[in-house]
């Protein structure tokens, strides 16, 4: 099953697709950005696999529900959907245990005291003090400049547009610092046995 | 003293302190009774857990226990804002990354988009996908 969570400032962000999309899974908001901390979620999209167990079995990953985007990203959505048929229909496991742990990236210093400046400044910003907010929210920018929940996800709290030149502006220093992002996903065979 | 507002990892308390350019301080009781860590011989305790306090002039003083000396003990990250009086304790990266490595899925309860409250922990025994994503 599939349940999504809108890291967003309320329920009405994510309500337009949701109802576009006529959805019945889970559709969750999450304001305070509890998965991002809990998961180390860095940016959206971010899809992980949870087995029947509540173990993961595939960690973070970016992925697309279709190719539309794929010559900004080159990401092909085809590969991702060929493993979860796997992974649902047939049990195969994508990975191996030992991978997954292989592959997840731990939290650092900077990321969580980033997460901390993050939720101070939107506590603020929800008391009516954009000033003070700003404050942290800059300071969460300083510390983890490429966690795009911080960054750019703070953009339209703070009266920036996530679409324009504020958001160019990251994608170019993201790109310029070699796009650090997730580990990649082995692709193919490399599956569990 | 004056009233400090202390979110600890989302929990949203009310104390009384002491706030000054130094930082903050709480007395002793009011840390007991807001964060549930206590002052003993053997360290800083909570609950059967207590933590060797090196240097504990640098936590306590007469004016109370020093909140950022308390998050560098327990190796949380403290984000403050001295002029609004509000504290943000966050989760330390050991706690993440002990939950993360242990590959079992860190339980959340967040509402949808009626306010219903939905854990993770309900759909257990399913396959599930668990996609972030966000309008922006």
């Amino acid at each position: 099953m599939l349940i999504s969570v809108a890291l967003d400032c309320s329920a009405d962000d994510p309500r337009p697709f949701v109802e576009a999309a006529q959805a019945t899974h889970p559709c969750l908001v999450d304001t305070e950005h509890t998965l991002a901390d809990l998961y180390r979620v860095i940016n959206v999209p971010t899809v992980l696999w949870i087995g029947e167990n509540g173990q993961v079995v595939r960690p973070n990953d970016a992925v697309f529900a279709n190719n539309a985007l794929k010559d900004m990203h080159g990401i092909d959505c085809e590969v991702h959907h060929a493993a979860l048929r796997a992974w649902v229909k047939e049990n195969t496991p994508p990975l191996r245990q030992e991978d997954v742990k292989d592959l997840q990236i731990l939290p650092t210093l900077e990321e969580q005291q980033a997460r901390a400046e993050f939720a101070l400044g939107w506590y603020l910003h929800q008391q009516g003090k954009a000033e003070a907010a700003e404050r942290h929210f800059r300071q969460a920018d300083k510390l983890a400049p490429f966690d795009f929940t911080i960054r750019r996800g703070s953009m339209p709290i703070r009266g920036m547009d996530p679409f324009g030149a504020d958001f160019a502006d990251l994608f170019s220093e993201w790109i310029q610092a070699g796009r650090p992002y997730y580990k990649p996903i082995p692709t193919g065979d490399q599956g569990a046995d | 003293m004056s009233s400090l507002t202390i979110i600890d990892d989302g929990r949203l308390t009310s104390a009384a302190a002491t706030v000054d350019s130094n930082g903050v301080r709480l007395s002793p009781d009011t840390l007991h009774t807001t964060l549930g860590w206590e002052l003993k011989a053997q360290g800083l305790c909570r609950d059967e857990v207590c933590i060797p306090v090196a240097g504990r002039s640098a936590l306590v003083n007469s004016d109370g226990v020093d909140l950022a000396a308390f998050a560098d003990l327990l190796q949380r990250p403290l984000a403050l804002d001295l002029e609004e009086r509000v504290a943000y304790l966050g989760a330390s990266v050991a706690q993440r990354s002990q939950q993360l490595a242990s590959l079992q899925a860190p339980d959340f309860t967040l509402p949808d988009l009626d306010g219903r409250p939905h854990s993770l922990s309900d759909y257990r025994g399913k396959k599930i996908l668990l996609l972030a994503y966000a309008s922006w």
